[in-house]
């Protein structure tokens, strides 16, 4: 069966050319080895400064997500989803979407959120248990993160399809919505439904597939025949396949595809071929599935060391500018550190509120019963370390 | 008698149906190479190949639509829905399908599929991984829902599920998976569907089934340290549920507390107590009782322990009906 065939094999290279020169090719600008090469469809001018805080982006978002798996370790957290590897998708697409547009994201999208300026805190406190992740996501303008695989490509469906309902395309300042998703996802209903939802609508969507090669322990071999990029065109979305690894291609791609859903021209799919370098989460044991070997494969395909070797090379920036960098990261994990563990347990009467709208009576009830109940232990206690 | 958790005692009991049953498949997401998240399927798919352990695609609709297909091709699939909260994009599968098909074809079509589900708090997980969903399946006419309380009964149980001619939804209380305990591999004591009294007693009948039961039993020690002599009555089925011996508890007990982490608003509790008012109302000295999670969602887990029945809900539930 298609176990059979190894993950390690599944590269970027060897992966078998599209049959139909029609296709999009894998849109690259920057080589692994740090090389600017030039593609015909995606021209990139960014400023200096926007290269330079490109590099500050991946770096700080790889330190935060460090210092997530390293509060998991210490028992600050419940769990952790490192996005390791993924910097380059998620930086570059977030920081190439205007301040209008909308992020669903899934549950890895640390380095989005950030490039997004969102504070990060609430994914913090997901995972630590003390809340649920909720935020003013409508302020934000990017969701709460979705558990549930795939759940929110309908969520961003809907949304894209109430932006263009509202009038709110058909120019630059038109409202785009990225949802972002994995490769296992594509295999959930709901993420073909959005396909369908998003194409017959025409919607201001962007569907961005990190495709970092696992679901947990399953390879794209048991979710896919055809790669997504490919699958969307045939639900008339256009699909386009970039590095994932490398930021200002994934930079202009979704530029492309973002400008392309506010003007009013319709959604398509980015899919961004990438590599999950830590386990799926700190509970999973990845070297049950996956070897070293592959991960060495990836590791010279790392997303932020080439970054900055085309940094240097091109002058943009120095070992002083890079030290600064890490300097700041250094900070900005400090400071993060810190708010996590003074994030204190809720009170137990917060798990009645905002269930409803309109609180039913049988809810306010039971939540005095909780906390009448939760006093007379306190007072059993009182009572004993008085004795 | 072997000693094992849990997890071993599922992992065991699938082996022996693998191995006596040719026709039976496990599917279902990270089952094969990895072994299932909580390692329940561990070195099956290296034992009995790929063909049999099925590492399926990410779908729980596909999950159960196509076992459904598989069983009605002969086949007879174990599934594993990852975690409680994911069960629910195969709803319709489950419900209006798995369900109904046998009932639909006169007879004709039988669906021999199992459908385990690791379920309930009590881990300290994120959203949607500590769900007790049971109260939507038992509610379903042609599906049969029980649940395991220890080793011994996994090990048995998913071997009975898997050898019958009925959909059966599977619990597994996931916070209980590491615990161990004794297990008889050589015979059974129990058939799938009957209830067990844990702890006989006068003064009032607990009643639990997966994760409560161990709180149920604890409480009932404790309680027997104040003289309280409570009996405890672990359901194992939920659909159907095995009445006579809860009924015959009650009229000696005259007291019932039923134990559940589900929210209570319509949920097992709610049947248990209203049939059992029915038929013992002569011998009820006080109405039946009901310690369940909130009527809210599951809360985060740092809240988990107050919204989880406990030893001091059960005890005080206990002095209530006493009380009464
Ligand atoms: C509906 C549903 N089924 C199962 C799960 C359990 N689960 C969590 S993550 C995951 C794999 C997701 O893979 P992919 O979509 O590729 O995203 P990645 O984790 O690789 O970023 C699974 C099966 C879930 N969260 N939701």
């Amino acid at each position: 069966m298609g176990d059979t065939q190894r993950p390690a094999k599944k590269t970027a290279k060897s992966r078998p050319k599209p049959a139909s020169t029609n296709e999009p090719a894998f849109v690259q600008l920057l080589t692994p080895e740090g090389q600017r090469v030039k593609h015909p469809d995606y021209e990139l001018d960014l400023t200096d400064d926007e290269y330079r805080g490109l590099y500050r982006d991946l770096v700080i978002t790889r330190e935060l997500d460090a210092q997530g798996t390293a509060l998991q370790r210490q028992g600050q957290l419940g769990l952790w989803p490192s996005l390791l590897g993924q910097e380059a998708a998620q930086v570059g697409s977030g920081r190439a979407l205007a301040p209008q547009d909308t992020v669903f994201p899934a549950y890895r999208e640390l380095g989005v959120q950030w490039a997004r300026g969102v504070d990060l805190i609430s994914s913090f406190a997901l995972f630590r248990g003390t809340d649920l992740g909720g935020r003013d996501v409508a302020a934000d303008r990017f969701n709460m993160y979705a558990i549930v695989i795939a759940s929110q490509t309908l969520h961003a469906a809907g949304y894209a399809m109430g932006i263009a309902m509202d009038g709110a395309v058909g120019n630059e300042d038109g409202e785009a919505v990225v949802v972002y998703h994995g490769d296992g996802a594509t295999s959930e209903g709901d993420f073909n439904e959005a396909l369908i939802w998003a194409g017959v609508f025409n919607s201001p969507l962007v569907l961005f597939c990190q495709n970092n090669q696992y679901a947990i322990s399953e390879t794209n071999a048991r979710q896919f025949r055809l790669p997504p990029y490919r699958r969307a065109e045939g639900f008339g979305v256009p699909g386009i396949l970039v590095d994932g690894n490398d930021v200002l291609a994934t930079y202009a791609v979704t530029k492309a595809a973002a400008d392309r859903a506010r003007r009013g021209e319709g959604p398509s799919l980015v899919e961004a071929y990438t590599y999950r370098m830590q386990p799926h989460t700190t509970s999973d044991d990845a070297t049950r599935y996956r070897d070293a070997a592959e991960l060495d494969f990836w590791r010279a395909k790392d997303p932020i060391v080439r970054y900055r070797k085309w940094l240097d090379a091109e002058g943009l920036a120095d070992e002083a500018y890079f030290a600064s960098i890490d300097t700041e990261a250094g900070e900005l994990v400090r400071e993060l550190r810190a708010r996590v563990m003074a994030l204190t347990d809720p009170e137990v009467a917060e798990m009645f509120d905002n269930v409803y709208a309109e609180t039913p009576q049988e809810i306010t009830a039971q939540r005095a019963e909780a906390l009448e109940f939760q006093a007379s232990l306190d007072d059993d206690h009182e009572g004993s370390d008085a004795r | 008698m072997t000693t094992m958790t849990m997890v071993k005692a599922l992992n065991e009991g699938l082996r022996r149906v693998l191995e006596v049953q040719p026709k039976s498949l496990v599917m279902g997401e990270d089952v094969g190479r990895l072994g299932g998240v909580f390692r329940v399927t561990d070195g099956l798919q290296k034992d009995f190949g790929s063909e049999r352990i099925i590492d399926t695609p990410l779908a729980e609709s596909g999950i159960i639509g196509t076992a459904i297909g598989l069983a009605m091709r002969g086949y007879r699939p174990i599934c594993e829905i990852q975690f409680d909260g994911f069960v629910y994009p195969a709803f319709d599968q489950l419900v209006s399908q798995l369900a109904k098909i046998p009932n639909r074809s006169g007879g004709r079509v039988r669906l021999p599929v199992v459908v385990r589900i690791p379920y309930g708090g009590g881990i300290g997980a994120i959203e949607h991984h500590s769900e007790s969903p049971e109260a939507y399946f038992a509610h379903t006419a042609g599906l049969k829902v029980v649940t395991c309380a220890n080793p011994n009964d996994a090990y048995w149980m998913i071997q009975q599920a898997a050898a019958g001619d009925d959909p059966v939804i599977f619990f597994e209380p996931k916070r209980r998976y590491q615990a161990k305990g004794e297990v008889d591999t050589e015979t059974s004591e129990l058939d799938l569907y009957r209830a067990r009294t844990l702890r006989e007693g006068r003064t009032a009948t607990l009643i639990a089934y997966g994760p409560t039961v161990d709180v149920a039993a604890n409480a009932a020690a404790a309680a027997a340290e104040e003289g309280l002599d409570l009996e405890v009555i672990d359901l194992r089925a939920l659909s159907p549920i095995d009445w006579d011996p809860l009924f015959a508890s009650v009229r000696k007990t005259g007291r019932a507390v039923v134990v559940h982490e589900a929210p209570g608003n319509i949920g097992v509790g709610a049947e248990v107590a209203a049939r059992v008012s029915e038929e013992c109302f002569y011998s009820l000295e006080s109405p039946v009782l009901r310690v369940t999670g909130y009527d809210v969602p599951y809360p985060a887990s740092r809240l988990e322990d107050d919204y989880l029945p406990n030893l001091d809900r059960v005890l005080d539930a206990v002095d209530r009906s006493l009380e009464y």
